[in-house]
Formats: structure tokens, sequence, C-alpha cells
């Protein structure tokens, strides 16, 4: 238990200002604007809409500056924002096959129709510091090799098919199953509490919001034998993607607009039963922005709380949805954590008392008469 | 993507048009607006209101429905004097390309406008995005990569 404390008004208000002093930093430093954040820092900016669970780069961006950089001080303000916004509607589902792709490879096929495409991936840097970075002065347009050579195009602007699609021709992947409950809308756990068992829409909008460094975290456990999924990266593709809606008022569908989106489809060892043939088994990762790491973690973490339905001893933290699932959301992990910051006094003295009166219990009568 | 296929070839072209529109900045139908040698008066009929839209995807890119997370949207219904309503569903939260949207989906409903709008508006909004499309296209493409593998299958 903690109770309210009184007073502290004035010091509260100083406090104040000294964060903001603090986010301010030299003030004969210009100060960043919120369209510099959402241009120059892009990554941060995703992982905090992702996380957020709100897309919107200028949203975003002015949180990161409000937050000093904290990315899940960040993701907190976006939340909060979120909740003062009432729900137009729901898109229609996204096409990931229709994307405009930026990147796109496969580690399980080196020849896939539409090709392996590296995009913007800083993959086969040698992550040496850069010090022309560093002299903004250098950022002279001449020095820069940010100039993005530009390839005779394909004669015509093709969708893309999906690897798993072509395994799933020759019937080597499991099916994703679609008609049973496609009158039904999936489950939304911004409207309703979790419960469990979780269907699997319940669990990839968990996973799509939740912490990045806890579900790589889970992901390696995965990968380190907490689990027993062998994962195969089949596709990893970002890009854009067309939001459409079906307003009421029009009864067909319309674009909205366009979202950056990273997709990734994990290839998992076999599973079969007396009545399904063995067969490669999926993990989905769909995530805001372009963020890899997470998007693979989520897939990875995905196949992991499927194991109990592929009929896998499923005994693994990682497998374990009610551990995962509570677990990742960083805005209610922060703040159960942080409330330790809030005044205990009371439970405290309570607690000071007892261990007092057991200690007198314990401590021989002549070393009390000693003091 | 729509997934109702929408035979209406009146809907389709409203459909095409209202996804110009949407995907254009505020800017680019503000200076279309100011453009315009004639602007229509309308009254709000719904104002202008930001909310969300919660983006779905699908399991495996092709399976069940769930929920992936909210963007911020915004939508507005204009009506003109002889009754035509005009539409704005726009992400983002500005509020002028909302009701620009809209405005401009009432005069492509009017026979008097159509033909001047679907030209001056419409076609160099599609042709711009078009081009900025290809350019990122062939960047993109620019990245291709032929993989080889020095040890060789069965073949």
């Amino acid at each position: 238990m903690y109770v309210a404390v009184k007073g502290g008004e004035r010091a509260i208000e100083a406090s104040h200002r000294l964060l903001e002093a603090e986010r301010r930093g030299d003030p004969a430093v210009p100060e960043l604007s919120t369209r510099q954040v959402s241009e120059q820092l892009p990554r941060a900016v995703d992982r905090v809409m992702a996380e957020g669970s709100l897309y919107d780069r200028e949203l975003a961006a002015l949180a990161i500056r409000q937050a000093a950089g904290d990315l899940v001080e960040a993701i907190f303000l976006l939340r909060a924002y979120r909740t003062t916004l009432p729900r137009l509607g729901n898109s229609e589902p996204v096409d990931t096959a229709r994307m405009l792709v930026r990147r796109r490879i496969s580690a399980t096929f080196k020849d896939v129709p539409g090709g392996q495409i590296l995009g913007p991936t800083p993959d086969y840097t040698h992550r040496l510091l850069d010090f022309r970075l560093a002299d903004v002065s250098a950022t002279d347009p001449a020095q820069r090799d940010d100039t993005v050579q530009r390839d005779r195009l394909p004669p015509r602007e093709e969708p893309m098919p999906r690897v798993m699609d072509l395994l799933g021709r020759e019937g080597l992947v499991e099916e994703e199953t679609t008609a049973a409950d496609e009158g039904q809308p999936p489950a939304d756990i911004t409207r309703e509490p979790l419960r469990f068992p979780a269907g699997r829409d319940a669990r990839l909008q968990v996973l799509a919001r939740g912490d990045e460094g806890f579900l790589l975290a889970l992901g390696y456990a995965s990968q380190r034998g907490f689990s027993n999924t062998h994962p195969f990266a089949g596709e990893i593709r970002y890009g854009v993607v067309a939001v459409s809606i079906v307003p009421e008022e029009l009864g067909f569908a319309i674009d909205i607009g366009e979202i950056e989106l990273t997709e990734v489809q994990m290839v998992n060892q076999f599973a079969g039963s007396d009545t399904a043939p063995p067969q490669f088994t999926r993990g989905y990762g769909l995530v805001f922005g372009h963020q890899e790491r997470k998007a693979m973690s989520m897939a990875l973490v995905d196949r992991s709380l499927r194991g109990r339905e592929l009929g896998e001893a499923a005994d693994s933290p990682t497998e374990d949805e009610e551990f995962v699932l509570y677990h990742s959301d960083n805005v209610e992990a922060s703040g159960f954590v942080q409330h330790l910051k809030l005044p205990h006094y009371v439970d405290f003295q309570s607690e000071l008392e007892l261990l007092r009166r057991l200690r007198s219990e314990f401590d021989p009568p002549s070393a009390q008469a000693a003091e | 993507m729509p997934e109702a296929t929408e035979t209406d070839p009146r809907s389709e072209a409203r459909q095409r048009w209202m996804g110009v529109l949407a995907r254009a900045g505020t800017d680019a139908l503000e200076a279309a607006w100011t453009g315009l040698a004639v602007r229509p008066g309308y009254r709000m009929l719904r104002p202008p209101e930001t909310g969300l839209v919660m983006v779905r995807g699908r399991t495996g890119g092709i399976g069940r429905h769930f929920n992936l997370g909210e963007m911020s949207a915004t939508r507005c219904a204009v009506q003109f004097e002889d009754g035509v309503i005009g539409i704005g569903y726009v992400a983002g939260r500005s509020a002028r390309h909302a009701e620009l949207a809209a405005a401009f989906d009432a005069m492509l409903q009017c026979d008097a406008w159509r033909e001047e709008v679907e030209e001056t508006v419409i076609a160099p909004l599609a042709q711009a995005e078009r081009e900025r499309r290809d350019a990122e296209r062939a960047g993109t493409e620019s990245s291709r990569v032929e993989f080889f593998t020095m040890v060789r299958g069965e073949d």
C-alpha cells in the first residue's frame, strides 16, 4: 500500500522546470524540430509508433522530443494520446503481396520470383563509426554517398509473390485457415481484456505492440533451446502498403493513405499428425515501420506460442502464453516497476517494526543489555 | 485492399479519385484548390473529425484477420447547395486535407465540374504519384542482388 502524500507542490513545479531544462540542453545549441526527428531518426519513430500502437510519424517524433529521447516514455505518451481519440473504423486487412517493396530477401531460396532486393540495410556495413557525420559542416552534398542510383525499371509494377505462398502451393507448409471466422471481428485487446487461452489474433496484436527488447530476448532464448522451433527466415520484406476502409456511408472500399510495414515469415520444422502429413509450420511477424529485428523476434515468438496447438511439449517460458503476453507491454511493465518510487512509508514502517520485534526475540538478552 | 468487388463503374471511378486525393498531401490539395478559376461554395455536413482507424493484417499474410495497431485519420463531409455530398477520409490529422478531399469529391460527382477537376487536379496528382513511385522503384531496383552459393545442390 502507498498513501497520498500532501505538500511538495513548489518542489514539483521546480522539478518540471528542471526536466524541461534537461530536455532542452544547452540553449546555445539550436533546438531540434519535430520534422528533423521524423526525417532523421526514422527508426526511433518506427519503434515508438509500433509499441505506442499508433501510426502517426509526426506525433511519434513529437513524443520522442518531449521524452528527451527516452523511447519507452515516448511510447507511453503516444498510448495516452490515443485514448483521447474516437475509433473511426477498421481497415480492410492490408495486402502485403501488393506492397511497394523497398527491401525483400529470403534466406531459404536463392532464386525467388521477384528476386532479392537489399534495399536500405545496415547488414553489410562494417559498423565502424563514421566520423564524417560528426562534423556537420562536412555534410557537403558533394562528399556524401547518399545519392541513390536509379536503375532501369522493370516494365511493369507487379505484385511480388510471397515466398511462403510458393511453398504453400506444393502443400509443404501448413495452410493458414481463413474461412471459419471471417464473419466475426478479430480480438481487440484495446477493448477487451486478454483471456487465456488466447487466440492467435490476440497474441499477434499483443506481440505487434510488445517491447522490442523483451521479444528479442525471448526469440533469442527460443533459438538457444528454450523452445523447439528450428526457424529459417523464409522471407523478410519492408515497404509501403495501402490502407483502405469501407465507410458505412459509401459501402465500398477507399484508400485513405499508405503506411510502412515490415513483414517476416519464419519457416519452422515439421509438425505432422495421424491426419496431416509432415509440413513446415509458420511463424509470422508484422510491424509498423522498418523494424526487422522486432518483426523477426515477433515471428519467432509467434511460432513458440503455437507449440501447444502443434502438439509440442511447450514447457519453456517462451511457449508459456501467460508469461509472454502478460509481460511484453513496456507501458504496463514500466508503470509497475516504477510505482516502487511512490511513497510506501506506511508499508515500510510496519515491516520495519515487525523486523525489530523479530530481532529482539532472536538476539540474546545479554547482547541487548550490552547496548 | 478492397475485398468487396465493386462493379458499379461510378463507384469505381469514385474509389480511384478518393484514393488519389487521400494520398496527395494537404499542400498539394491546397494548391489545386487555389488554382481553380471558380471555387464552389459548400457547407459542412460533418466538420473534420480526427480519430483512429484500426489497421488489420492477416496471419501469414493470407490467413485470419488480426488487429495490428491504429493509425490516425481524419474524415469530413461537405454538401453543395444542390444537395451533392462529398466525403473525405484521409490518413493523418490534417482537417484541411479531409475538407479539401471532400470538396473535390463533391465536385467530381457533378457533371458541371467533373471533367475540369479530373484534368486539372486528379490527373496531375496521379501523375506526380506515379513519378514518385517510379523514382522509388528505380532506386530500390539498384540494390537487386544475385546470391551465389559455393556448394551447389544435386545439379
